[in-house]
């Protein structure tokens, strides 16, 4: 065994450890695309009619828009009508009122993934908000929540209870024509998560979804819409899994969060669904809208992600700093393997004064993986005082994988400030025998160093996260050396 | 304990170690001293199973295995050490954590229960004092921003924590001023046991007045070409080493 470049590449590919299918009954909707279809989704889910409309309108645009060429991804062209739009667990339909209800082979599920929600509930400071499919099945801490104000549960939920606020905010951030992904989901969302945190209050605890896909050739479209009113705060965790398939699997969700003055909110993200086998066959198209509207003065939004699943991905969670004083900051760290390609970055768009904005970016790419950093830092004329930086660094595992960088700087106000390092480097190979003279073996010391190179952002992940997302990197990086 | 006997090796075609033999019984202190090119880097690396090196003829037994067929940690793993000459900084790898997770792997491949976080840091914070390192050292990222010494010091104190039955000091003292010297040379002292060897890899005598050897040779054009007492160090301090060149040729 040694420490050639060679051998480094052959320790990137380690079996998904996610991949199994639950034996679920699902209420299913045949493939295709329609106006009847999206009034069917409507109607099992006994929307109001201006939600209907909305819906209505956003695929009426949606058939004129054509698929985004410039990612750097390659993939074949989706039949669009060859997907399900609707997909629910049977257990549904008689509506578990607590775990105990719920279908045990759906908690069986989680189980493997290793959330097991009866320890969560016990563990405090967590409550989950489980997304299996498209329904939610299972919402913990509730009550402690709504003695705090806190509106927190699935989207469909929120559409029945609080459609003021839904109707308020939906789009607002991310209007149903904005891009074709964006307007395919506003047609046919089916369901997601919904937060809004009432004025000066700061949220008793982590808020946590666990997306996953299930159903086969159901493409997931989830809506998540967050508020935070003014002066409140909020941190919210997302982290996803997916079993193993051999089709691709289309996955276009929309996140819009709102801070209003003085408000914060914080973004975290765990990213692991199917990335396809060591050959490229499957895995999920995870092209994601995500934004924040830094609506309100001194609003703080803080987006962190750690990427390591999917086919594809397609994402660029961006803050509109619209608010003076407001923060923006994008963490993120994106892991490529075996032929996966990810094209991921963020936008910061400075609209209000003394705006503020910060990029940290950590891409890895192992075997033949392409990983894209593509990023926009837009100031504009009235935004006097803003400051931006960007720290873009890239590591690669081998010499047949690539890393790129797309950075876009618009600067229309001499005020501002703007500053961008890159860096790209190969896995060091004196870093990696120190380690291996010490006697840590080959596989654990590429960890340790991949690990070391994104410790920027894993500190920004709370706790419970950061642990998960170490594991993910070290499951994601097996057998790249050896 | 280790055995080294004809050892030819090549370094991108070309021949460096041209039959060199050496035998290091446990307990014993042997310094390599050289010119510049001799192969002396080129003999810790090969020990310690650095990639680029190719051995072309002759044997190395470690305790009666045959070293040259165990990968690089596992030769860790059965009590190699290399004290680096020069540490390379790990960004964003926590010192104390690589150590750990080192001690750990070796504790397991000699069957020992793994320590955790509490009885390493016990054990560390002798073994701290012994170089006189600061503890802060220990949370930083492993030899990043670290001055000279630090990293040389750093290099000692896990040793100290590793306890290896063969530790091989790669130019220790290049780059030390006199006090970190000698803060150097007593770690290493501290170390010598009966059931430790140690092989020292140096330029220049000076370390030799702080840790004496048992035995010293001279490396020139791949061979040892002469051994001796700690004297010959002394002598070729004094005269450098044409004349011993010239004794052997």
């Amino acid at each position: 065994m040694s420490t050639k470049q060679q051998d480094v590449e052959s320790l990137v590919g380690k079996e998904y450890e996610a991949g199994f299918i639950t034996d679920v009954e699902t209420d299913t909707v045949p493939p295709g695309l329609s106006e009847d279809v999206i009034r069917l989704i409507s109607t099992k889910k006994e929307e109001p009619e201006w939600l209907l409309e909305w819906r209505l309108k956003a695929y009426r645009h949606w058939l004129t828009m054509t698929e985004p060429t410039w990612p750097n991804v390659h993939y074949p062209p989706i039949d669009f009508q060859a997907i399900s739009y609707y997909s629910a667990p049977k257990s549904k339909e008689d509506g578990p009122k607590s775990l105990d209800e719920v279908d045990p082979k759906l908690l069986e599920t989680y189980d493997k993934l290793g959330i097991p929600l009866r320890e969560q509930e016990m563990l405090a400071g967590v409550a989950v908000d489980a997304v299996f499919d498209s329904v939610s099945v299972a919402t913990t801490f509730k009550e402690k929540l709504a003695d705090a104000g806190v509106i927190f549960g699935s989207f469909s939920e929120a559409v029945k209870n609080h459609p003021e606020l839904v109707n308020q905010y939906l789009g607002s951030v991310v209007p149903a024509a904005d891009n074709y992904y964006a307007a395919l989901n506003s047609a046919v969302f089916t369901d997601g998560s919904f937060c809004y945190i009432p004025k000066g209050v700061r949220c008793p605890m982590e808020l946590s979804t666990y997306f996953r896909i299930n159903a086969s050739n159901t493409g997931q479209f989830e809506r998540t819409l967050i508020i935070a009113d003014e002066g409140s705060h909020v941190s919210y965790l997302e982290g996803c899994t997916a079993p193993m398939r051999d089709e691709n699997q289309l996955h276009a969700a929309v996140v819009e969060l709102v801070a209003l003055d003085d408000a914060e909110i914080k973004y975290s993200t765990v990213q692991n669904w199917y990335p396809g086998d060591e050959k490229g066959v499957g895995g999920i198209y995870n092209f994601v809208t995500k934004r924040a509207d830094c609506r309100g003065k001194n609003a703080k939004v803080s987006w962190t992600q750690v990427e390591t699943g999917s086919a594809i991905t397609w994402k660029y969670p961006s803050c509109i700093l619209r608010g003076d004083n407001s923060v923006g900051e994008f963490y993120s760290v994106a892991l490529t393997n075996n032929y996966q390609q990810a094209d991921t970055g963020t936008k910061m768009i400075h609209l209000g004064k003394n705006t503020r904005s910060t990029i940290i970016s950590k891409g890895i790419s192992a075997g033949r993986a392409q990983n894209a950093y593509r990023g926009l830092v837009k100031i504009t004329k009235n935004a006097d005082d803003s400051r931006n930086f960007t720290q873009c660094d890239s590591l690669l595992i081998g010499d047949r994988c690539g890393a790129h960088t797309f950075p876009y700087i618009e600067v229309k106000n001499n005020t501002a400030q703007v500053e961008h390092e890159a860096s790209t480097s190969k896995i060091d190979e004196d870093q990696l025998f120190y380690c291996v003279q010490r006697g840590i073996s080959e596989e654990d010391a590429v960890n340790m160093i991949v690990n070391g190179f994104c410790k920027e952002v894993f500190k920004e992940l709370p706790m419970e996260f950061a642990v998960e997302a170490q594991k993910l990197l070290a499951v994601s990086l097996e057998g790249a050396v050896g | 304990m280790l055995n080294i006997s004809n050892l030819h090796v090549n370094v991108e075609g070309k021949e460096i170690l041209k039959g060199l033999n050496l035998d290091v019984k446990a307990g014993e202190v042997h310094a390599i001293m050289g010119p510049n090119g001799s192969g002396k880097s080129t003999l810790a690396h090969v020990l310690s199973g650095r990639d680029g090196y190719q051995v072309t003829e002759g044997t190395v037994r470690f305790e009666g295995k045959n070293l040259l067929e165990l990968a690089p940690e596992e030769r860790a793993r059965e009590g190699v050490f290399l004290a680096f000459q020069y540490p390379v900084e790990i960004p964003g790898v926590n010192n104390a954590y690589l150590l750990k997770a080192a001690l750990n792997a070796i504790r397991k491949h000699r069957g020992l229960e793994e320590l955790d976080a509490i009885e390493f840091m016990a054990l560390v914070k002798d073994k701290v004092a012994l170089v006189q390192l600061k503890e802060d050292l220990l949370t930083r990222s492993v030899n990043e921003g670290f001055s000279g010494g630090e990293k040389k010091r750093n290099e000692i104190f896990q040793m100290a924590v590793l306890e290896p039955k063969l530790a091989i000091l790669d130019e220790t003292d290049s780059g030390l001023d006199i006090d970190a010297l000698k803060i150097v040379a007593e770690g290493v002292n501290a170390l010598r046991s009966p059931d430790r060897s140690m092989i020292m890899i140096t330029h220049y005598q000076r370390l030799l007045n702080y840790i004496e050897p048992d035995y010293v040779h001279v490396l020139a054009d791949g061979q040892i070409i002469k051994s001796g007492g700690k004297e010959l160090a002394l002598e070729l301090e004094k005269r450098g080493y044409d004349w011993v060149r010239e004794e052997a040729a």
